[in-house]
């Protein structure tokens, strides 16, 4: 564990040193500052027209502002996953380090989790960003807290199981572009096959279930659902899993 | 230290390595030499455990490579022919996460840092990242040998004048297979039953005709080729290479005197471990060569 450690601290730091953190930083904080304008400024023309015309509408923060600002942060996450993860394994393979590291006294699995630890760290940066944002709903509203937080575990176990698929798929090549563009259509895919409940069939409704949105629903409403922690678990281990015996066919391949 | 048994690895093709054994005892220094494509690297990733071999043991320190690749990879300082070397570290850092890894920390590992910083004149450059540091890799190529605590060191190189620096014992490769592993002085020694000779001849009169030095010179038994180096005013440098395990020093020091010359001076050209190494590399039986023996079965 200590290795992995060591490892997610040079991969955080090579993240902060170079300009990758700030860049996504300030894209991300561009996006999600742009969806939170526009989405609380819908809910402020609404309350004042409920207001104006003196019949009450149901207005809610948690269901109207927040519930639909996490679904985008989700949806952002999408694409801004893929450039975290992308040059965690391909720049190695392509700069040699990769040698450091496999002749060093640390198990493949180390090297694995520490990088995928630190894509983990960095997207909570991210995610710490949309925190400053909700901040001030609670500051001038009373939103409910638990959802949220369960909201947030949602995001975190999400963006879990796509920052391991953007791992293995870093570990299959020596090209970050290749990396990222790959990592972005597959999540693309695994997203989509929601879409794909339209017929009663069983395979339509298998497809669906698969996909990564299916299981984001019940968090995002702020109800833990063991079944979801459990997909989104499984999708974690396959892909570190699967990480590791790309690794593996590393040696006997080179 | 190091023992190679019978070492092979072969892809889908080719048989990148061939049946090689040799040792390294502890405290040695170790040249591993071999033209492009002769299977260095791949011995190299066999011995720090990046890839298994095909067939045959390699231990280091007495772990197997296949059975404790842990206990190997904690004993060994492996430097790949590209640098690892992360650009956006600063040097002092990136030698602290190479220990790290290595499972060094605290106090002890500070130290080593420091030592490797102060020991590699790289001290001035402790905090600058190593992406900006002007030809740092060369000496990179000190700190981690530094860093392993390892005292046994094979540099698989094709850079022979650094071996003929640095390494007592060398392990020459071609084709996958075993050439020689000798010292450095006695492969020159074998090497050089075919000697050559510089002379250095003048004129007491003031012209020196070169090819009639040349002609007496080729006269002298036993010489196979004379080359005139170069010549000033009244003195001329020659080559003389003589067929092999004749001794001729005396002959030609006498034909250059009883021609009136002056023979100002008469040396045996050492052979540089490169022409060693081609003259090993390029003919095609290497178990013409005695040290090979102990490659075949």
């Amino acid at each position: 564990m200590r290795n992995a450690l060591i490892i997610c601290r040079k991969e955080l730091r090579s993240y902060f040193v170079s300009p990758v953190a700030y860049v996504l930083l300030t894209l991300w904080g561009v996006v999600f500052g742009y969806f939170f304008w526009a989405e609380l400024g819908v809910f402020l023309k609404y309350s004042m027209e409920s207001q104006m015309s003196g019949r009450m509408y149901p207005m809610n923060l948690n269901e109207q502002v927040i519930r639909p600002l996490l679904q985008n942060v989700a949806v952002i996450g999408l694409f801004f996953l893929p450039m975290i993860t992308m040059r965690l394994f391909a720049e190695e393979k392509r700069t040699g380090t990769i040698e450091l590291l496999v002749t060093s006294p640390i198990r493949d699995l180390e090297i694995i989790i520490g990088k995928w630890l630190a894509a983990m760290l960095l997207y909570c940066c991210l995610l710490l960003f949309t925190v400053f944002h909700f901040l001030f709903l609670f500051k001038y509203g009373n939103p409910d807290l638990k959802p949220i937080l369960i909201a947030y575990l949602g995001l975190l176990l999400e963006a879990g199981a796509m920052l391991a698929i953007g791992t293995f798929i870093s570990s299959l090549t020596k090209n970050q572009i290749i990396a990222g563009a790959t990592t972005f259509a597959v999540l693309i895919l695994l997203w989509v096959l929601a879409w794909s409940d339209f017929s009663n069939a069983g395979w339509s409704r298998v497809l669906a279930y698969m996909s990564l949105v299916t299981h984001s629903e019940s968090f995002m409403r702020g109800v833990m659902d063991l079944k979801d922690g459990i997909y989104y678990a499984t999708l974690i281990f396959l892909g570190l899993f699967f990480t590791a015996r790309s690794m593996e066919s590393l040696r006997w391949r080179s | 230290m190091i023992n190679v048994k019978e070492l092979s690895k072969r892809y889908a093709r080719t048989t990148a390595v061939d049946h090689i054994s040799f040792d390294v005892a502890k405290g040695q220094i170790v040249g591993f030499l071999g033209p492009n494509g002769a299977g260095k690297t791949t011995t190299m990733r066999i011995l720090t455990c990046f890839m298994p071999p095909s067939s045959g043991t390699a231990t280091v320190a007495g772990f197997d490579v296949l059975e404790q690749p842990m206990e190997v990879k904690k004993r060994i300082g492996y430097l790949p022919e590209t640098p690892p070397l992360y650009p956006e570290m600063e040097t002092a850092e990136y030698l602290k996460f190479v220990g790290q890894l290595k499972g060094l920390s605290g106090a002890e590992l500070q130290k080593r840092v420091d030592y490797v910083c102060e020991r590699c004149s790289v001290a001035d450059v402790r905090n600058k990242l190593l992406g900006k540091l002007s030809k740092g890799y060369r000496e990179t190529r000190d700190l981690i040998r530094s860093l392993a605590g390892s005292h046994t060191i094979i540099l698989s190189t094709h850079i022979l004048p650094e071996v003929e620096q640095t390494c007592e014992q060398v392990v020459i490769i071609n084709k996958g297979k075993l050439v020689a592993t000798d010292s450095v002085r006695n492969l020159q020694a074998r090497a050089r039953g075919a000697e050559s000779i510089m002379l250095e001849v003048a004129s007491r009169n003031g012209s020196l005709e070169i090819s009639m030095v040349q002609q007496k010179l080729e006269r002298v038994a036993g010489v196979s080729r004379v080359l005139c180096k170069h010549q000033v005013d009244s003195r001329a440098f020659f080559e003389v290479e003589t067929q092999k395990g004749r001794l001729l020093r005396g002959d030609l020091a006498r034909a250059v005197v009883e021609s009136g010359w002056d023979l100002n001076e008469l040396r045996p050209a050492a052979m540089s471990l490169e022409e060693v190494f081609l003259q090993l590399t390029e003919k095609d039986a290497p178990a013409e060569s005695a040290a090979a023996k102990g490659a075949q079965p």
